[in-house]
């Protein structure tokens, strides 16, 4: 069964048309990629997935279940996760408590259990800082566990918010240009630690990138959007060599003369 | 000492100021006014850390506590006049003040609401509209004394009670922040769109807080209904949410120990400018000025001593939060 299942979604904002007629599906363990120009509408499909936004048409199914009305907290603990184009973590909370804020829906107490101290609130909490601190181990961030997240380098702050979004254990991880900003070598890097995530928590990803580079090494297919339009999908081969994909990113050659004396577009 | 079960070791603390929150009164080494400022401070420290749960963890703007205390105080005064046997009364207390939270909560609902809908000013002008509603309807209803007010409550709060409830607040207050709510509580704070995005159920999270909080501003009104025995819907005024706000600022917001601190502060002040007689109402408003323009986070903000928060959570001992460049 298809991890996730798009089907013609449409979205407007206002009079505007971000996104129409998109469709994608997503088989387990698959590695897809998700690129086009700036205001392409690749972060409005990110989130139409977590309910950020509600689709003005079409359908979102994930696991086969229709997801599409569904609130955000509950796409998420659902098992579809997600980080940030522009880094959103919680600034003045603890790396620790970022990360575990990222099981706030595992967390299997009561607010009376909270606030007498009581049942099963001690376990939870065990269960859940140990859980944090073994994916902060994982991802190397284990010395800034009590740091403000305001605080981390831009790299790792990048990696903290992975962390957040794999303690979940979610089936599905949305990636918005986890490369942005960072240099070859730290891209190199990054490659290499979704290429690990991505086999070691079993996981689909759908992956929004401009570094060509990050998305041509790790994607085996890739859709491309223009101006909200699926114009392209395939390997990424097919992609690098697609004309309206050229086009949409270099712009189309003119003829020098414009033929007949037309005005030019 | 050292080799006592933690639990009874955190027991002696207030064990200890129970104790002497009992015997001083009792000894008559203070005077009956000295005692009265200890028992408002002791209000407004509930007051201070229930409007801190939504103006400080939370991140939005209530200005209209007052609205919420006087639900409390009332809801209390008609059980302990028409309700509850005069004889009962002393023992029934504390149940008395529990009602009264319990109302003060329900009416929680009221801003809780809308608060899944809207947010920061817009949300600030629907917990005003809320305390005005509130004194209106004080005003205008006839059977709780209307405008003049509603008397006859025995004078139930002592030291002991009211030391036992901000003990009771404290412990209530820490054990929600440092828990899974409460991070959600904060995360609403820090960027509410990625709260939502990591599995917080920001609706429900909004509603504990709200409810939280409400409840405690309640209890703070049935333990002032029973200091002064006479209660009117002015003492419920915006001035009063106002006092609160003063009290939160000061002390720190997101701060539990900032809290006590900012209440402390903020009441004995207005005690000692007793004799500039209507000036003093100039230095509540003129200090929250004067702290937004030069130490908006207070004088604690978002902090508290390691004693207060969860053991296991705590950095370890000299731990430096590592600064950027």
């Amino acid at each position: 069964m298809a991890v996730l299942e798009i089907q013609d979604l449409t979205h407007y904002f206002g009079g505007l048309c971000a996104l129409s007629g998109f469709s994608l599906e997503l088989s387990p363990g698959e590695l897809a990629g998700l690129i086009g120009p700036n205001g392409a509408g690749k972060t409005t499909v990110f989130n139409l997935i977590t309910g950020v936004y509600r689709p003005t048409g079409g359908s979102i199914r994930f696991l086969g279940e229709e997801i599409t009305a569904w609130p955000s907290h509950q796409i998420t603990a659902a098992g579809i996760a997600r980080t940030f184009q522009n880094i959103r973590l919680f600034r003045e909370m603890s790396v620790l408590d970022n990360v575990r804020l990222g099981a706030f829906a595992r967390h299997d107490y009561s607010l009376w259990e909270a606030l007498c101290r009581r049942g099963r609130f001690r376990a939870e909490e065990r269960r859940w800082r140990e859980e944090a601190l073994a994916l902060l181990k994982r991802l190397n961030l284990t010395r800034y566990a009590h740091t403000p997240a305001r605080n981390l380098p831009y790299g790792e702050q990048r990696r903290l918010e992975i962390a957040r979004a794999l303690i979940s254990r979610p089936r599905l991880l949305l990636l918005d240009e986890p490369a942005a900003g960072m240099n070859d070598a730290e891209a190199e890097a990054l490659m290499a630690l979704i290429r690990e995530i991505q086999a070691d928590f079993n996981l689909t990803i759908l992956l929004i990138e401009h570094q060509m580079r990050v998305v041509m090494g790790l994607c085996r297919r890739i859709t491309v959007l223009d101006f909200g339009v699926t114009i392209a999908a395939g390997s990424p081969e097919e992609i690098r060599r697609h004309p309206r994909v050229l086009e949409a990113y270099l712009g189309r050659e003119e003829p020098l003369v414009a033929e007949g004396g037309g005005s030019r577009p | 000492m050292s080799h006592a079960h933690p639990f009874l070791r955190r027991l002696i603390l207030p064990a200890g100021l129970l104790a002497l929150a009992w015997a001083l009164p009792a000894s008559g080494l203070l005077n009956p006014y000295v005692v009265l400022v200890c028992m408002y401070v002791g209000i407004n420290m509930i007051l201070t850390l229930s409007l801190n749960l939504v103006n400080g963890y939370m991140g939005e703007f209530s200005v209209g506590h007052a609205g919420f205390m006087a639900v409390g105080a009332y809801a209390a005064s008609v059980l302990t006049v028409w309700v509850v046997p005069a004889s009962l009364a002393p023992w029934l207390f504390p149940a008395v003040l529990l009602a009264g939270g319990a109302a003060a909560a329900l009416s929680g609902l009221v801003v809780a609401f809308p608060s899944f809908r809207t947010r920061g000013d817009y949300l600030a002008i629907v917990t005003l509209a809320f305390n005005m509603i509130v004194k209106s309807a004080l005003e205008n209803l006839e059977v709780l004394g209307g405008p003049r007010g509603f008397l006859g409550m025995p004078r139930l709060t002592t030291l002991p009670w009211v030391a036992a409830f901000v003990l009771l607040t404290l412990v209530l207050c820490r054990n929600l922040v440092y828990s899974n709510v409460g991070r959600g509580v904060v995360a609403i704070r820090e960027d509410e769109v990625a709260a939502a995005l990591t599995s917080v159920d920001t609706r429900r999270v909004k509603l504990y807080a709200f409810l939280v909080s409400a409840f405690l501003a309640g209890v703070a009104g049935g333990l002032y209904a029973h200091v002064l025995q006479f209660i009117n819907p002015r003492s419920f005024s915006i001035l009063k949410s106002t006092d609160m706000l003063v009290m939160v600022y000061l002390g720190g917001v997101g701060s539990l120990l900032g809290s006590l601190l900012g209440a402390t502060l903020f009441t004995v002040l207005l005690e000692v400018l007793r004799p500039l007689g209507l000036w003093r109402w100039v230095v509540g408003p003129l200090l929250l000025v004067l702290l937004m323009i030069f130490r908006p986070q207070g004088l604690m903000g978002f902090r508290d001593p390691r004693w207060l928060r969860e053991a296991d959570d705590l950095p370890p001992e000299g731990f430096q939060a590592a600064q950027r460049g």
